[in-house]
């Protein structure tokens, strides 16, 4: 697409019009729950569009014969901070008595939820109402913070008329989805503890489903609140936190296994069949310096399934048993229909950070398929009779130093993975990295969490776009990107959008956004962004429309 | 089960049990801790051997003196000889390199893959990639690649003039020229070993 200096003219011209719209209201329609679990195709409901994690737009309108009308409707950029610019409206204020004013640079990494024409979208401390028409502001939410890790923030939640944000310092933040107002703010977990919380809420029913991240060695966990009253409905730790708990034998003691990480960073994805909850944890703890805890520390970097109705665990599949490499499982599963060996299944597929594609039955947990994505991962000595990889204690780390792949970074990350149910491919984005592993401490009894990363990364030699053969694990179209690979930093690669259209989108390693054909990856269309969070796409006043996010800014295309 | 010790900031910030013994002493009534009836000297040994844990969390990096360079220098020279020997040579490019680069971690890091990702060395050249683009009239453009894309081309004539394309598939036909190649392709290839020795080997050259 070349229409950059149109694209500046029509950014300023749209702003203008902004700012003389900026006091519009939201209908009152607000957002019943049961519409998730049947999403219209002119919304964009949840994390990932519905509950399935599948990234996958029933939608036609656009298709691979008129992609290239695609055009820009409008760009709005976001400011953080408690003054908003000239023009919108004056910013909530929000936060504890020991919240600062941390004006964080934006980082739109997360989903963007529309909801009645409306979209939702957040960085960490911020949430914005855009009009999906125009893309002018209608409120502003600013939390004051005490601190935590601003890596990003993945979305909001809505149920009814209530908006939900999780902050850094690990409140539960509810506010009126018409006005930004806040209705109340729960703690999730405790700022002391180094937990910092970036989730997306996710609404299933009268649950909303939260997790937290931690870098240090406190344990994972999920809880449920009820989303009208902020209550505790029930809390699910992801590591055994007594005596006696399932999983407890794969620790040397139950303070290593309550202390074991596990977290659960990013959104899981939901079957309304089975009530079952499917989400990822991350590393154990301490992550590199693993020499204090033997085992294959269950239930970290693990798929887990969990009954949204009781708290309780279903099934596990760990998907880095004893992980030394801080391959964190966290990435979003996702759940498809489909026929598997002459039958038909109800599965659940993921490629992990660790180089690995996994197939389960999603309703049991039972492994189908693992198979690893890239000649070049090295961590492992092969596979178990479980399908779960074994780790190569010999690449754990060295005096003189292993050479690993991936890097802890991994050969992908928590960026949207994505399935076509029409083209029956699973697509995801791979970048091929190395890291030399070194020995870090000749004590490790002090060490905790993300202890002192004692490896050094050699980047990527390799960024691709692959597809998937979900009843394999075989790659059936690769499209490589040009160059000689580069660094190892995943926001290169913030995810992905199938589409009914025969369309994937994928946001390449240069910024474009780009719609491929999704039977054999070329590219058809593409607009130099630098997008930061995975594609939408969703029907408004009859047209389809694709967003991104871009750093500060939200990009509406429209097919006109 | 009590708070972790080795993250509480009052342990974090005592020397010589100066802060620790107080609370020993007065308890923490209301947060559940009770008074201990010890002595000051059994305070200090606890605080001692509690000061002899390394914690380590997130951001701090380790800066024990650990040798990294465990391999066979005789091996490594042989190995290098034979994969490296082609492009490089102890008496030429690599002359003095264990010299110029004296941290061996450093030296490994480079010697794998020259300037990439985490390790940096001051003053160390890395060649740039070469970009040769073929226009429809057969003419050639080359430069020192900016960027590359699906779509886009950008390079630096060696006139330093900045020169861009727009790129339809293979149109215009677009060939990098990757300096390091040959070391992105022994990646795969090594065992630990072989690394081990041939830095081994280089930290002799000095």
């Amino acid at each position: 697409m070349k229409r950059s200096r149109s694209f500046v003219l029509a950014f300023f011209v749209l702003r203008m019009t902004t700012l003389s719209l900026a006091q519009a209201s939201i209908p009152e329609q607000g957002l019943d729950p049961a519409r998730i679990l049947n999403p219209p195709d002119d919304a964009w409901l949840t994390y990932g569009g519905d509950y399935s994690g599948r990234r996958y737009s029933s939608l036609t309108h656009l298709n691979q014969s008129n992609v290239k009308n695609l055009s820009l409707a409008w760009a709005t950029r976001v400011v953080v901070g408690p003054e908003g610019p000239p023009g919108t409206p004056p910013v909530i204020i929000g936060g504890t008595d020991k919240g600062a004013d941390a004006r964080f640079a934006v980082k739109i990494r997360g989903s963007l939820l529309q909801v009645n024409g409306i979209l939702y979208v957040t960085s960490p401390d911020n949430a914005w109402a855009l009009d999906a028409r125009d893309g002018h502001e209608i409120w502003h939410y600013y939390w004051k913070v005490k601190g935590g890790t601003h890596t990003g923030n993945r979305g909001v939640g809505v149920w009814h008329n209530w908006v939900y944000i999780e902050t850094p310092d690990n409140y539960l933040v509810c506010l009126d989805a018409r006005t930004g107002k806040e209705r109340w703010h729960k703690e999730i977990a405790s700022f002391d503890l180094q937990y910092f919380s970036s989730m997306s809420p996710i609404v299933i029913g009268n649950h909303l489903i939260v997790g937290t991240g931690n870098d240090m060695d406190e344990p994972g966990l999920l809880k449920s609140f009820d989303p009208d009253t902020g209550d505790l409905q029930w809390t699910f730790y992801t590591v055994p936190m007594k005596k006696g708990n399932p999983g407890a034998e794969t620790w040397p003691n139950i303070d290593a296994a309550s202390h074991g990480g596990g977290n659960t960073w990013t959104p899981g994805s939901y079957d309304p069949e089975t009530h079952l909850y499917i989400f990822g944890t991350g590393n154990p703890s301490p992550a590199f310096t693993s020499q204090t805890r033997p085992g294959d520390n269950l239930y970290t970097c693990a798929l887990l399934a969990v009954n949204v109705d009781t708290g309780k665990m279903a099934w596990w599949f760990q998907t880095s048993p004893h992980d030394t490499h801080d391959y964190d499982s966290a990435q979003t599963p996702v759940l498809f229909d489909g026929e598997f060996n002459g039958k038909p299944r109800k599965m659940v597929g993921t490629l992990a950070r660790n180089g690995f594609f996994f197939t389960l039955d999603r309703v049991t947990g039972e492994h189908l398929v693992t198979r690893k994505i890239a000649d070049t991962v090295n961590w492992d000595m092969g596979i178990d009779k479980r399908g779960e990889p074994i780790n190569d204690p010999a690449k754990d780390y060295a005096v003189g130093g292993a050479l690993v792949s991936p890097s802890p970074l991994g050969i992908t990350n928590w960026a949207p993975q994505s399935y076509d149910p029409q083209t029956k491919l699973f697509y995801v984005h791979t970048t091929e990295t190395y890291t030399v592993a070194y020995l870090g401490t000749l004590d490790p009894r002090g060490s905790m969490g993300l202890t002192g990363v004692p490896s050094l990364s050699l980047g990527s030699v390799a960024n691709r776009l692959l597809a998937v053969d979900y009843k394999t694990g075989k790659t059936v179209w690769n499209h490589r990107y040009p160059g000689v690979g580069g660094s190892d930093v995943q926001s290169d690669f913030p995810g992905l959008l199938a589409t009914a259209g025969n369309l994937l989108f994928a946001p390449d390693p240069s910024g474009n956004l780009v719609a491929h054909d999704a039977l054999n990856g070329k590219p058809l269309w593409h607009a130099r962004i630098g997008g930061t969070n995975a594609p939408e796409t969703y029907m408004l006043d009859e047209h389809q429309y694709v967003i991104e996010g871009a750093g500060d800014m939200v990009y509406a295309f429209v097919l006109n | 089960m009590g708070p972790n010790l080795l993250r509480s900031a009052v342990v974090l910030e005592d020397q010589n049990s100066e802060l620790i013994t107080p609370i020993v002493h007065g308890g923490r009534l209301q947060q559940g801790m009770p008074r201990i009836n010890i002595t000051d000297g059994q305070i200090s040994d606890i605080a001692a051997w509690l000061h002899n844990f390394n914690p380590i969390g997130k951001g701090v990096q380790f800066h024990e003196p650990i040798n990294i360079v465990t391999g066979d220098a005789k091996a490594g020279e042989a190995y290098f000889q034979k994969t490296c020997g082609a492009c490089h040579s102890a008496t030429g490019d690599l002359a003095g390199i264990a010299s110029r680069i004296a941290v061996p971690k450093m030296l490994q890091q480079t010697w794998l893959l020259p300037g990439a990702g985490s390790a940096h060395v001051p003053g160390l050249h890395v060649p740039p990639i070469g970009v040769t683009v073929t226009l429809a009239n057969g003419k050639k453009v080359t430069g020192d690649l900016v960027s590359v894309s699906d779509f886009y081309v950008g390079m630096v004539t060696p006139g330093g003039e900045p020169r861009s394309f727009a790129r339809d598939g293979d149109v215009p036909k677009v060939e990098l020229h990757d300096p390091l190649a040959g070391h992105r392709e022994l990646l795969p290839k090594y065992r630990d070993n072989d690394i081990h020795n041939v830095t081994a080997y280089l930290v002799t050259l000095k």
